[in-house]
């Protein structure tokens, strides 16, 4: 498995564009996974789920616009190079 | 011959009306300074009698590039700006990661970096691993040996490329982008283990001093292990390897459990209810645990196809 710089950025983009199309109302609110589920514990425990909830959140906020940027510029490589 | 001498001092008024121009003078400098160099040094000794005014003309000229205010102001004016760009570079940079933070790091001294490859290597004898404070600042790692430092990854990181490199050249399966393709995936190994490690001590909500480059330095550990193991096997052969793997791979794991454990498992909050962290010690063993196993494999992985 020889990996490349290359390959981890390929890696990294892929994995934020997924993070990123999670839907808020279509399907995290379905499995119980939405922003308005997360204030349940008090305390300074909050649990996997609660930060796991917040992660996917922020991560959908901060990074909605940089991938609009990363992703144009990716696809006029791919096509331009291959 | 005549024709590029000619060529050269047709060129030198054009180089000459270039330089306000601002800071593409630094550029205008060395691209014409240096054939000028070169031819003039050429002409000197393939014509030492032939065209001494030719010469003085020339040096004349060089030195009037130098002498001349217009010039001079121009190259002032582009240090300023290089200075400027420095300055630039340097507080982007200190946004992103704090140098005087990774100075910390490097501050080591011989007698720390030998004590702490003797214990890399063979920690069951080490008694105290607590890491000392003083006046709650961590010590540097000239005075606690216990601290994490970052020059013993990066050293270890790049004799383990070279050491690829001999090992495959010793195997006539050398060349330059292998060397490349190793370092590269070591890199990536060691920014895929970082990134783990830090998402899932904040899917736990672990409240630690573990700083990003402390996790870059314990994942850099796994280096030195891993040169050990490569040079037992290019000496001993195929069971010299797997001795070594065996004991490489039992002491960093010995080593990342007793100094993970000091960081993360006591590092309960100060008003942690009963119920509430039943279930966090356990999963904070589990992630102490599996970050431990996770270095033999990766050391198996990174060096089984060095030693054939």
């Amino acid at each position: 498995m020889a990996f490349t710089l290359y390959s981890l950025i390929q890696t990294a983009i892929l994995c934020i564009n997924a993070v990123a199309v999670l839907h808020e109302e279509r399907f995290l609110s379905k499995i119980g996974w939405g922003v308005d589920q997360s204030v349940g514990g008090f305390g300074d425990e909050p649990g996997i789920k609660v930060q796991l909830m917040n992660l996917i959140r922020s991560v959908r906020t901060v990074m909605r616009v940089p991938l609009i940027a990363v992703n144009s510029v990716c696809i006029v490589l791919l096509l331009l190079f291959g | 011959m005549d024709l590029p001498h000619h060529g050269y001092r047709a060129t030198k008024p054009r180089a000459r009306a270039a330089p306000p121009a601002g800071d593409s003078v630094l550029f205008e400098d060395t691209s014409s300074a240096a054939p000028a160099m070169n031819s003039q040094g050429y002409y000197t000794s393939g014509y030492n009698m032939g065209g001494p005014s030719d010469d003085m003309q020339g040096g004349g000229g060089m030195n009037n590039l130098f002498a001349d205010p217009v010039a001079n102001a121009a190259m002032m004016y582009g240090s300023n700006l290089a200075n400027q760009g420095k300055d630039m570079v340097n507080k982007e940079i200190s946004r992103f990661m704090s140098v005087n933070k990774l100075k910390y790091f490097f501050a080591v001294d011989t007698r720390y970096v030998l004590k702490k490859l003797m214990i890399l290597m063979f920690p069951y004898t080490h008694q105290d691993w607590e890491v000392r404070y003083h006046r709650d600042t961590p010590l540097t790692p000239r005075q606690d040996v216990n601290a994490s430092d970052l020059y013993i990854p990066t050293m270890a990181f790049i004799t383990y490329i070279l050491l690829a490199g001999m090992a495959l050249g010793i195997q006539k399966r050398f060349s330059p982008e292998v060397l490349g393709l190793c370092a590269s995936t070591a890199l990536v190994w060691v920014i895929i283990e970082v990134l783990v490690m830090l998402l899932s001590l904040y899917l736990l909500t672990v409240h630690t001093d573990l700083s990003t480059f402390d996790l870059i330095a314990y994942s850099g550990y796994k280096y030195v292990g891993m040169i050990f193991t490569v040079l037992c096997g290019l000496l001993f052969g195929s069971d010299g390897y797997f001795v070594a793997l065996a004991w490489s791979s039992f002491a960093l794991m010995f080593f990342i459990v007793r100094s993970l454990k000091m960081k993360i498992l006591p590092s309960l909050s100060s008003d942690s209810m009963g119920m509430g962290s039943n279930a966090k010690p356990q999963l904070r063993l589990y992630i102490t645990v599996a970050s431990a196993l996770f270095q033999p494999i990766i050391i198996y992985w990174l060096t089984s196809h060095l030693v054939r």
